[in-house]
């Protein structure tokens, strides 16, 4: 059961349409609900009447800020939004009113009669401008013009670690921001019962946050408002917090005792963003003539967007997960992130990590290079050792870095081909680590962070409980599969009920790559404790003793001897008659971690991935167009409790990886968002993405699930830096920033004089080590 | 604009409903016969999320007006299953291969894949990229998903599925 | 959900129904103006510049169940007969167009997607919408900018110095047809003619096709092409399907032994029509095929090349692409794989 292979449960279900997704939703007498959205990217909200809108024939409600006049914020000490705009816009797109009427097409025929008049503000849009822009400030809680949060933290002496250097390196880079798409737009239906109690269906990564927020905003107990997540479309990060359709939704159904459902277009999603922060990034490393690293210090600059989001956590993220690759021994670490007049940014897909490995990788194989050191034999000798503390105090485990390197090196045969590869045509290296969930939620308290209910019936039938969300990464089956391990039986005999904050114990969602590990170990205990009843009543029965008892193919038999035994269903209701009612809880909090500092709470986490990829591209030689060919991913997962699942995040984060590193760009004009639709922001089709190879590292973390660790971001960190090395590879030309655009390979190229074709380079010709001058 | 009466031949069986004349396939598969496995991410032509075939050819039910499609057989998600629970192979492989990992593109790339799999049970690795070249995924990066149409036709092949002809699947999806 | 605005529908059985419909509304238009009808055929482009509300029309004219527009016929003597409603799946697939007009079955087989190709047909894309960052967006989005030239503004975005509006043409069979230089057949009530497909087209952004509001594109002819015409399409898009042309090129040429007896080159996706390069064309014409000679002729048509900064891709690389491309489009004439 664990180790395979098996179709996730709800695959069914996905296969034959019969998932109902949030906007599949239709309940009896259900209203139907738009949002008014501001079309300034930063202006005064002078006057709003919504007079004419309530009057127009069909409609129901129009909700504003004066009916939700509650801050609120994922984060707790950063909360700065309302559901709708209170008297300033900051984006295009920001909410500032939404209208429920019987019919879509009627609310949206409202909104035209919502008068807003606007006092246009002067903007910033850039991580420049918020910068020197002191006098336009977005919020007046900013201790200094737009900057949001600054962090400062210091590890070690690096000027002593860059004076014992012989090459110190530094470089700038920047990481253009790049957005979610999901492919389900956002989508919530809310209902309220005659005695006040309020139910939200939402397509939401975290059910928990969204529970706590949509209750306090609405001034209710939690315990009115339930929160069931339904099959979600896709969320990467996207669907991390409640947004204006949730408040707007349960504050209608809780006046009006009458459904309604919102679903956003996609240009909504795209202002709805909460997306990869632009960050820029300067880099300066020191090491020694065979490599050593002596010092790093990074200094990022977060291109925030209008509002908070989890942009505290995010910030800390550019610093905190540099250190669990290599060995670092000293580390400084400058953050800032700005408040921009743009739709906020967020955690996608490797939340924060992702901008500076791209940047600490890229300038690696330039110090390889400079030192005439092989890519990949140079990661390997930096390696982190496993069982290790970093510089920050971040505990490291089961690491299978060098495993995935070796891997990733011998399928794509790096040793024979590079540096023999034809013009044009490169290959390069990259490797990188993420969190197995965060090791503080985002509210500190000393709860667990996952819990898990398992129940028997007296057929046998197992139900399991969690409050987790399944955003299509599988987490219901990890569930099943777990439980079904443990009680010997087969999936078909169990259901998984998750993401109902009526029923499920608080799991608090799906991000930080947290559930298999969190709600994996809590799975695991609360079918463990029912499996010791069991086998107590099966012992008991048989006249063995309990120890020599085995669960496997729906029976408690003998170890050594499968014939002695009974049916499960049998065992259970000897349990049941011997212990009551068979119901067992397990719950998962992370070990007491990290440093002691002020910002210690992120980059901890009881395990880290680890993950190296190959890339091979060819660039065109008059258009300069880039394709990458293929991509070879190695990644430690601890275990692969469903290899194919495994397999499929892999495959999934080297896609998004590509998608960001090639295609995908955020771009803005005078505040608004250029392209938002799947036409013209670019999401690769299957024609453009390269072929790849998913490749398995098992270490067996000793605190995971069986040994798991996550698998479900990690893999899209290195895809992006492995990419722009083999850029270089094939055109001799650096493109520090992202996309590696025709353009940008253009003016590399022309910025070094050098035309492509760029002939092969002779195999083993010595790389003339160019130390720079201290 | 008042609802009009319209019918249409969907998954085998003949619906009669009353629909809005300016709404689209998508819509009124979605909101007038509840079948919602049919889905929808831009409502533009930019995803090929809200696929499904007519007459056998896979189309964009949210740029086809549901008027225009009155003469046609249509067949969504819910018809490709055979009879009553026999799965097509190529929902059998989606679920055995991981291929449907949210789920939500999943409907449009197996009409679209059903679709292929009906003219040929030997595509090449560039057919089945041509057939889907219409289907974006956000979360498998397409390499599950080819995986299960070859693992379809491999089997569709070995037993020598018969492959139902346009005509008959205007009766029978 | 994106939802369509308030419209009749009306089915056309026939060419002359839908010019009757037609000419209701292009006279009640001078009364009012918003009465105004439109004729759609696969609905690909018409619809979602109705989601946009870039298009509002009060009466859709549906020409889908109008059998005269349908059909494929070839005959060596008059050439290729198509009617406006065949599919571009249907192009693309065709045995003859495969083997005789092989640049007409590419430029419809590198049409966005499979589903977008079964739906859509060839006079749709002849009558494709000029298309430009500021216009192909929601009422909301326009609004948000102030509308451009092309709908709802005196400013164009693009350039607001700038005269006209700088739309850009991105049908793909267009210049594949202008090169082989078909001719298109147009009925009215006044009755039906016929002229050659380039002057379907003119430079104005707005209004980008020739044709009258009572007008309906029936019939396509392509002139039988001597043995020797070789033809191809090179489209450069940012992704492998969906997108429109950054710029692309189509290629007829005939040969002399080595030398080069006539040629056409069309561009397209870069100016608010397909750009024919009749400068280059004079450069190729009775010249020996030499590497020079084309790398001239590519840098000739990159100079006539003048992208505006409105679709995908950067001014920079659409010019880079026109120059590329021309050069690879040359290159194919002669390269085997085209000679059918």
């Amino acid at each position: 059961m664990i180790g395979t292979s098996l179709p996730k449960i709800d695959s069914y279900a996905k296969v034959t349409g019969a998932a109902k997704y949030a906007d599949d939703l239709t309940l009896p007498r259900m209203a139907h609900g738009r949002i008014l959205r501001s079309p300034h990217p930063h202006a005064r909200i002078l006057r709003l009447d919504i007079a004419r809108a309530r009057a127009h024939p069909g409609v129901l409600d129009v909700i504003t800020a004066a009916d939700l006049p509650r801050r609120y914020g994922i984060m707790p000490t950063t909360q700065d939004e309302y559901p709708f705009a209170l008297d300033t816009v900051r984006y295009v797109g920001e909410p500032v009113a939404a209208v429920v009427a019987v019919d879509e097409e009627t609310a949206e025929e409202a909104l035209d009669l919502i008068e807003v008049v606007y006092a246009p503000l002067p903007t910033v849009s850039t991580i420049e401008e918020a910068l020197a822009r002191e006098d336009i400030r977005l919020h007046d809680t900013t201790k200094r013009g737009n900057i949001m949060k600054e962090v400062h933290l210091d590890f070690g002496d690096v000027d002593e670690g860059f004076a014992q250097a012989d090459l110190v390196r530094e470089d700038t880079f920047f990481f253009e921001g790049t957005t979610h798409a999901p492919m389900e737009e956002h989508s919530c239906v809310a209902d309220c019962r005659p005695d006040g109690k309020i139910t939200l269906w939402t397509s939401t990564q975290t059910p928990h946050y969204v529970h706590r927020e949509v209750a306090k905003v609405l001034e209710i107990p939690r315990s009115r408002l339930r929160v069931i997540v339904p099959p979600v479309g896709g969320g990467f990060g996207g669907k991390c917090e409640p947004f204006a359709h949730d408040f707007a939704a349960a504050l209608f159904a809780l006046r009006h005792g009458r459904p309604v459902k919102f679903t956003l277009s996609r240009e909504e999603v795209f202002y709805c963003h909460r997306g990869r922060h632009p960050v820029k990034m300067i880099l300066k490393t020191g090491v020694k003539r065979d490599g050593a690293i002596t010092a790093v210090h990074l200094q990022t600059f977060l291109d925030g967007g209008a509002y908070a989001s989890y942009g505290l956590a995010t910030v800390y993220y550019t610093g905190a997960l540099l250190t669990v690759t290599y060995k670092i021994p000293r580390y400084k670490f400058d953050g800032m992130r700005l408040y921009t007049n743009k739709p906020a940014c967020g955690p996608k897909r490797g939340h924060g990590s992702t901008q500076p490995r791209y940047a600490f990788e890229c300038q690696l194989d330039k110090i390889a290079e400079q030192l005439g050191l092989d890519p990949a034999a140079y990661r390997k000798q930096l390696a982190i050792e496993p069982y290790s503390t970093t510089v920050n105090g971040l505990r490291v485990t089961s690491c299978g870095l060098v495993e995935c390197v070796d891997k990733v090196v011998e399928a794509s045969r790096w040793r024979e081909r590079r540096g023999r590869m034809p013009a044009g045509t490169g290959l390069g290296i990259a490797i990188s680590s993420y969190v197995t969930g965060a090791g503080k939620a985002i509210y500190w308290n000393d709860m667990p962070h996952s819990g898990v209910i398992v129940t028997i019936d007296r057929g046998g039938g197992v139900a399991v409980l969690c409050g987790s969300s399944d955003i299509g990464q599988g987490s219901d089956t990890m569930l099943a599969q777990i439980v079904a391990h443990e009680l010997g039986i087969a999936l078909l005999d169990i259901r998984v009920y998750t993401g109902d904050t009526d029923l499920t114990p608080v799991d608090l969602g799906s991000y930080s790559s947290r559930v298999t590990f969190m709600a994996g170990n809590a799975a695991r205990a609360a079918a463990t404790k029912l499996r010791a009843l069991l086998f107590e009543a099966a012992a008991a029965h048989l006249g063995v003793p309990a120890e020599r008892l085995t669960a496997a193919d729906g029976r408690i038999h003998l170890a050594d001897d499968p014939a002695t035994g009974l049916a499960f269903a049998e065992a259970a209701q000897l349990a049941e008659a011997a212990h009551g009612t068979l119901s067992a809880v397990g719950s998962y909090t992370p070990p007491k971690l990290g440093g002691e500092f002020k910002g210690a709470g992120v980059g901890i986490s009881p395990a880290y991935s680890y993950t190296a990829c190959v890339a091979q591209v060819a660039v065109d030689p008059d258009t300069y167009d880039l394709r990458v060919e293929k991509l070879w991913v190695a990644h430690d997962c601890g275990r692969a409790l469903n290899p194919t699942l495994v397999e499929g995040q892999i495959e999934g984060s080297a896609y998004m990886g590509f998608g960001e590193a090639v295609l995908e760009e955020q771009v803005f004009r005078k505040g608004l968002h250029k392209i938002p639709s799947l036409l013209e922001y670019k999401l690769p089709t299957i024609y453009d993405t390269p072929e790849i190879v998913a490749l398995t590292v098992e270490t067996h973390d000793h605190e995971g699930p069986y040994g798991a660790k996550e698998a479900g971001e990690g893999p899209l960190n290195p895809i992006i830096p492995a990419i722009a090395n083999a850029v270089y590879d094939a055109i001799r030309a650096r493109v520090d920033s992202t996309p590696i655009t025709p353009d940008k390979i253009a003016r590399a190229l022309k910025e070094r004089q050098r035309p492509l074709p760029a002939p092969a380079r002779p195999h083993g010709a010595p790389t003339p080590i160019e130390v720079m001058p201290l | 604009m008042p609802k009009q009466l319209m019918t249409f031949q969907v998954n085998g069986e003949t619906r009669e409903v009353a629909a809005s004349p300016t709404h689209t396939l998508l819509e009124v598969l979605r909101e007038e016969l509840d079948l919602t496995g049919t889905k929808h991410g831009c409502e533009l032509g930019h995803c090929g999320a809200c696929t499904v075939l007519v007459d056998g050819e896979p189309v964009l039910s949210c740029l086809l007006l549901a008027v225009e499609a009155q003469d046609a057989a249509i067949t969504t998600v819910e018809g490709l299953a055979r009879d009553n629970n026999t799965l097509h192979p190529l929902q059998l492989a989606f679920a055995e291969r991981g291929a449907a990992q949210c789920g939500y593109c999943t409907p449009g790339f197996l009409v679209s894949g059903v679709s292929l799999l009906t003219r040929t049970t030997d595509p090449s690795r560039d057919e089945i990229k041509d057939a889907l070249s219409g289907n974006l995924c956000r979360c498998t990066g397409y390499t599950k998903i080819i995986e299960a149409v070859e693992l379809a036709a491999t089997r569709m092949r070995e037993t020598q599925q018969p492959v139902p002809s346009s005509r008959s699947r205007r009766n029978r999806p | 959900m994106m939802r369509l605005p308030k419209f009749e529908y009306r089915a056309a059985r026939t060419v002359a129904e839908a010019l009757e419909w037609m000419g209701e509304f292009s006279s009640a238009a001078d009364k009012d103006p918003q009465a105004h009808a439109m004729l759609m055929a696969g609905g690909t482009d018409v619809l979602p510049n109705m989601k946009h509300r870039v298009f509002t029309p009060q009466v859709v004219v549906g020409l889908r169940g109008v059998a005269a527009l349908r059909g494929i016929a070839y005959d060596p003597e008059h050439g290729l007969r198509l009617g406006a409603g065949v599919r571009l799946s249907e192009l693309a697939a065709s045995p003859i167009i495969r083997a005789r007009y092989p640049a007409l079955a590419r430029a419809a087989e590198v049409i966005s997607t499979p589903q977008l190709r079964q739906m859509g047909t060839l006079g749709g894309n002849l009558c494709l919408d000029t298309r430009c960052n500021y216009y192909n967006q929601s009422e909301f989005w326009r609004k948000a900018r102030d509308y451009c030239l092309k709908r709802g503004s005196e400013i164009c975005r693009v350039a607001p110095n700038g005269t006209g509006c700088y739309a850009v043409s991105s049908c793909d069979t267009a210049p594949v047809l202008i090169a082989l230089g078909a001719t298109a057949r147009i009925a009215s009530r006044a009755g039906d003619r016929i002229l050659p497909i380039a002057d379907l087209y003119h430079d104005d952004g707005i209004h980008p096709v020739r044709l009258h509001d009572g007008d309906v594109l029936t019939d396509l002819y392509v002139p039988s092409p001597p043995g020797d015409w070789r033809s191809t399409y090179e489209k450069y898009r940012v992704r492998g399907a969906f997108d429109f042309p950054i710029a692309s090129v189509a290629a007829v040429a005939r040969f002399d032994g080595a030398q080069c007896a006539d040629v056409r080159l069309v561009l397209q996706g870069v100016a608010t029509r397909p750009l024919p390069l009749p400068e280059v064309e004079a450069l190729l014409r009775g010249q020996p095929w030499t590497p020079d000679l084309l790398d001239a002729a590519a840098e000739l048509g990159y100079k006539a090349a003048h992208p505006m900064d409105n679709t995908a891709g950067t001014i920079a690389l659409r010019r880079r692409i026109v120059r590329a491309y021309i050069r690879r489009a040359l290159d194919a004439l002669i390269a085997p794989s085209v000679i059918h």
